[in-house]
């Protein structure tokens, strides 16, 4: 799993990325009441704005971490956002994405290195 | 947070795991390990405890203070029995409100609350147009609310439970004095008890131990006071609302009205009273979005989904935690104010459809 500094997670599952946010960043947040998810068969940027989570203290943005097709949002987030609360790194997922070249996720920080980051 | 005042209860705060930010000047806790839902939510199934003493308390303790405090309210204060509780607000000139607060007749003089961030231009407006304006200084003030409120607090203080919303009284505990109103800003029965700061620790954690109790954070009480409709000044009422605008009309008795006995005589009476009459241009409204997006405070508000400009504004805004669904207040044209409108706040760049309902979204449970 890689971290990015805007406090997402990616996770490489056959040959998709999958993209949710950081246990950091869920607790900063605090209880998720919203989410806006992206639209499937979306060409993304990396750095666009794709995404919305609002807590109940404010909104924020979430960001394609990298170029690429969302090929699938965590529908269940919709009517469940306190998922993103509970599980994270796992049910509280958010997109999926298509990617061309894998490699470019090397430039991302390790869990070790994410530690540090937050710490 | 260089330069926050702290409250009395800081260590306190500390050691239940507070996060702390600044607000109104000083360094108060937003929310504790619970969270904002938990602790919303723990408050209207038992009861919460809240650190309020940086709210400001007052004394009015000369001959006439009521009389001479109605030259700044529109509130019948001189009938405001011994025991009892009303709430109000000083108006501006122009009929906007200075700031709102609780007037309390304690018998031998007036015990005013008023709000953190307006208590020293409130404590100026006193003095000067009032003798015996005295700051209460070293007292804490607390906030016991829920349905376990009553319960919990008469196991310190039994005689609590025989009063009824908005009597206030004053009772022993230990070798300090508590002045107790049943009152508080979440819409649950509840109290508010301000008591000496060498004593308020020891006072919050004898009701802290308790099965029911647990302290709650700025962050939830926002969300309970806004689901039970109530007002918060600098966002909801401010300079430029007056208060027949904010639906406050319930809060300016008769006496004070057009036709009573003591008509008028206060700040900005002149639009205040006209309004009352006629009917003000624009209202405070409650409104709720369709979808579950939260319409937060400086959403702009449109009567069509593609009008160009927008008719009102969102005041205040948040989820729900008890209704489980987003909630907003803001002013809309009178015209536009009935529930049932359908009105579109630009969230984000997009128009999302809000119904305007009437307030509270969730109905109070005050122990009348």
């Amino acid at each position: 799993m890689k971290f990015t500094e805007e406090h997402e997670w990616l996770r490489i599952e056959d040959d998709l990325v999958i993209v949710g946010i950081t246990e950091h960043a869920a607790e900063q947040l605090g209880d998720v009441v919203f989410v806006e998810l992206p639209e499937i068969e979306t060409q993304v940027v990396k750095g666009d704005e794709i995404s919305v989570i609002e807590s109940v203290k404010a909104a924020s943005d979430i960001l394609a971490p990298v170029d690429g097709e969302i090929v699938a949002v965590n529908e269940a987030l919709v009517d469940n956002p306190s998922l993103i609360n509970e599980d994270p790194l796992g049910e509280g997922w958010f997109f999926k994405m298509q990617i061309a070249d894998m490699s470019v996720l090397d430039e991302f920080m390790s869990e070790d290195e994410y530690k540090d980051f937050i710490a | 947070m260089t330069d926050l005042k702290r409250t009395c209860l800081h260590e306190l705060h500390l050691s239940l795991g507070a996060k702390m930010v600044p607000f109104a000047g000083y360094e108060m806790p937003v929310q504790y390990p619970m969270g904002v839902m938990g602790e919303h939510l723990h408050t209207r199934a038992q009861a919460g405890l809240f650190d309020v003493s940086h709210m400001g308390q007052v004394i009015l303790g000369a001959r006439g203070a009521a009389e001479a405090l109605e030259a700044l309210v529109p509130v019948d204060v001189q009938g405001l029995a011994e025991g009892r509780q009303r709430y109000g607000f000083f108006t501006t000139e122009a009929g906007g409100i200075l700031d709102d607060l609780m007037i309390a007749n304690r018998g031998d003089h007036l015990f005013l609350v008023v709000n953190a961030a307006c208590k020293a231009e409130d404590l100026a407006h006193l003095e000067a147009h009032l003798q015996g304006v005295e700051a209460v200084m070293h007292r804490a003030l607390l906030a016991l609310q829920g349905p376990a409120a009553a319960r919990a607090l008469a196991r310190l203080v039994p005689g609590v439970a025989d009063m009824r919303f908005m009597d206030v009284s004053t009772f022993a505990w230990g070798d300090v004095d508590l002045w107790v109103s049943r009152s508080g800003y979440t819409g649950e029965d509840g109290f508010e008890i301000s008591l000496p700061e060498h004593r308020a620790e020891d006072f919050a954690r004898a009701l802290l131990e308790m099965d029911e109790v647990a302290p709650i954070g700025l962050g939830a009480r926002d969300s309970l006071r806004l689901e039970a409709g109530l007002c918060l000044y600098g966002h909801d009422i401010d300079t430029d609302t007056s208060p027949v605008e904010a639906g406050l009309n319930w809060a300016i008795q008769k006496v004070r009205r057009r036709g009573g006995a003591r008509e008028g005589g206060f700040p900005g009476a002149g639009r205040i009273l006209r309004e009352l009459t006629d009917g003000p241009s624009r209202l405070r409204v409650g409104l709720r979005p369709e979808g579950r997006a939260p319409m937060r405070e400086g959403v702009a508000l449109f009567d069509a989904e593609d009008a160009d400009t927008p008719v009102g504004a969102v005041t205040s805004g948040a989820f729900g935690p008890t209704i489980g669904a987003p909630m907003s207040m803001g002013y809309l044209p009178a015209a536009k104010a009935a529930p049932g409108t359908r009105i579109w706040g630009a969230v984000r760049g997009k128009r999302l459809p809000a119904q305007v309902v009437s307030l509270p979204f969730r109905p109070s449970t005050y122990h009348k």
